[in-house]
């Protein structure tokens, strides 16, 4: 578990997944944390279906030129407070798409980032590990 | 522009280009009359990486990697295709033992695709259920992808010439191991598809696509043969070791012995194609001889040799999705002088038209999600009916299914 996390949450934590133009690597490893040998839904962590019920966005891909002002937008429809975790690779560094003339990214040239998960993809237990640290994060800014 | 509601016009459902789990980001535009669908069109393009003109800057082995990540999900169907059309140009002959483990591997990769699907299916109709029990099964497969290769997803095995690791005769337990449980579950899994009354009732008949026009748009892989055309890379061309293997071409009519091209005959012939892929990786693990697993292993000998090379080549294989086209160009440059990448989804699209025209609003998920492209977990919905616009999420639209669902039990 993650640093700082008090033993008992104080909420279920609601994760919206937004793919940036990712190539499905990250997301398939984000729907296996969510299924039975992983099982997040046990700790109350859970998919939503619109950003609006989100406590936390899950990016993947390196934004391409087209989907920009749609991350965008979808980050705008979060209610405060929120935190963005990068999923893989794509996301944090460009991978090896970087030079890409049609990405606008990494996420954070377009986004503000709190936690980076490297890997390509990440493993579910990394995945899930970043989730936790968003908690702290979140919970620090409830206490705000 | 304000118009009357009492005269009878269809109206517009954009959706996309986000989803919220899995799969690119694809646009769509329904035109809808009631409940019926109309007409349907598909704007591409949002996830255009430009994968093809970075490779103008990178060699041969580079670009291995950057096939790779074209898709996560056929993340060694891509790279081995390339590999294909690079040893096609340059005349390399791969040993006999790397084409067996290629077979392994591609065999590997078709059945935890179809799982994925599998499971993917079954959510889109609210049965969530098989959902996690296949994608428990899945885990499994994957284990053996990780304890064969070393990673999950992106498995990097595929090398110019041949594959990176050898099977060797005390990993084969272990993998007879995690076959008999696959062996067992299928049989659980197959009487959940093929016998259970929700599935029938919301496959049987839905999103027909007739054999005429699984000809006529070029559809490829499962979505064509569901359709009775017997269309199979595997067979028709017997690349790597498939030559030598027990392999038939199958379509639903070897179960059923009728052929409807429906959804349900979609979710058939993905069961019977895992079935065979299992049969196939332990013909291969039975039959394969002792030897190299690369022609070349020196990776600047290899470069070398490639750079001298000029001329073209392609490379065909059948992906979980379908035939996957890769064609090379070298010109006796670090770089290859082109590189066209042509994936089985780019002609599983058209087919969703005459699949989904006439169908209702609530099978669109369903019908869509059977060509595997996993469109499933559309976003969200804008409808403009006359003037007033009024958004559906797809959480909404999952709901719409899983009434309907509930509506054909009663």
């Amino acid at each position: 578990m993650a640093k700082g996390l008090t033993k008992a949450f104080k909420k279920a934590l609601w994760v919206y997944h937004c793919n940036s133009g990712s190539c499905n690597g990250c997301d398939i490893e984000i729907i296996a944390a969510l299924c039975p040998r992983y099982d997040v839904e046990r700790f109350g962590i859970k998919l939503v279906g619109s950003p609006r019920h989100a406590d936390v966005l899950l990016v993947t891909g390196p934004v391409t030129r087209q989907m920009a002002d749609k991350v965008k937008r979808v980050y705008e429809q979060m209610p405060d407070p929120k935190v963005v975790i990068c999923v893989g690779n794509c996301g944090n560094t460009g991978d090896v798409f970087y030079e890409s003339y049609n990405l606008v990214g990494p996420i954070n040239q377009v986004l503000p980032v709190d936690v980076h998960v490297v890997g390509c993809p990440p493993r579910p237990e990394a995945i899930i590990f970043a989730v936790a640290k968003a908690w702290t994060k979140l919970e620090t800014l409830e206490g705000k | 522009m304000k118009q009357k509601t009492t005269t009878k016009t269809s109206y517009h459902i954009p959706i996309g280009p986000i989803h919220p789990a899995l799969k690119e980001p694809v646009f769509f535009e329904f035109e809808i009359d009631g409940e019926r669908i109309v007409d349907v069109d598909v704007k591409l393009g949002h996830v255009h990486r430009a994968v093809e003109w970075a490779s103008r800057k990178r060699n041969p082995i580079q670009i291995l990697y950057i096939a790779e990540r074209i898709c996560g999900i056929c993340s060694y169907s891509h790279p081995v295709a390339f590999a294909l059309a690079v040893e096609d140009a340059a005349d390399i002959m791969i040993p006999e033992r790397a084409e067996y483990l290629r077979v392994i591997q591609g065999e590997l990769e078709r059945i935890c695709s179809h799982l994925l699907w599998a499971g993917v299916a079954a959510h889109e109709i609210g049965f969530d259920t098989v959902l996690f029990f296949t994608w428990q099964v899945r885990e499994r497969t994957l284990d053996l992808t990780e304890f064969l290769t070393g990673n999950r997803i992106t498995k990097a095995i595929t090398m110019i010439g041949g594959v990176r690791r050898d099977i060797t005769k005390d990993m084969l337990p272990r993998i007879q191991k995690d076959l008999d449980y696959l062996k067992e579950c299928y049989g659980k899994l197959g009487k959940i598809f093929l016998e259970d009354k929700t599935i029938k009732l919301r496959s049987q008949g839905a999103g027909i696509l007739t054999k005429e026009d699984a000809l006529k748009l070029c559809a490829v892989g499962p979505t064509t043969r569901a359709s009775g055309v017997k269309k199979d890379v595997r067979v028709d061309t017997s690349y790597f070791a498939y030559g030598d293997l027990d392999i038939d071409c199958i379509t639903p009519a070897d179960l059923t012995g009728t052929v409807n091209g429906d959804v349900y005959d979609r979710i058939i012939q993905r069961l019977l194609e895992v079935k065979q892929s299992i049969d196939l990786i332990e013909q291969c693990v039975d039959k394969m001889p002792a030897g190299d697993i690369v022609a070349e292993p020196k990776i600047a000998k290899l470069l070398a040799q490639l750079k001298k090379v000029n001329g073209e080549g392609v490379g065909r294989h059948e992906a979980p999705r379908g035939e996957v086209i890769h064609y090379v160009k070298l010109d006796g440059n670090d770089a290859p002088f082109t590189w066209k990448v042509r994936a089985p989804t780019y002609n599983n699209i058209l087919p969703w038209i005459p699949m989904l025209k006439g169908e209702q609003i609530a099978d669109i998920p369903i019908v869509a999600a059977s060509t595997d492209p996993c469109i499933s977990c559309t976003n969200r919905v804008g409808i403009v009916k006359d003037g007033n616009k009024y958004e559906l999420t797809k959480e909404q639209l999952h709901k719409m299914s899983v009434e309907k669902t509930r509506r054909l039990m009663r």
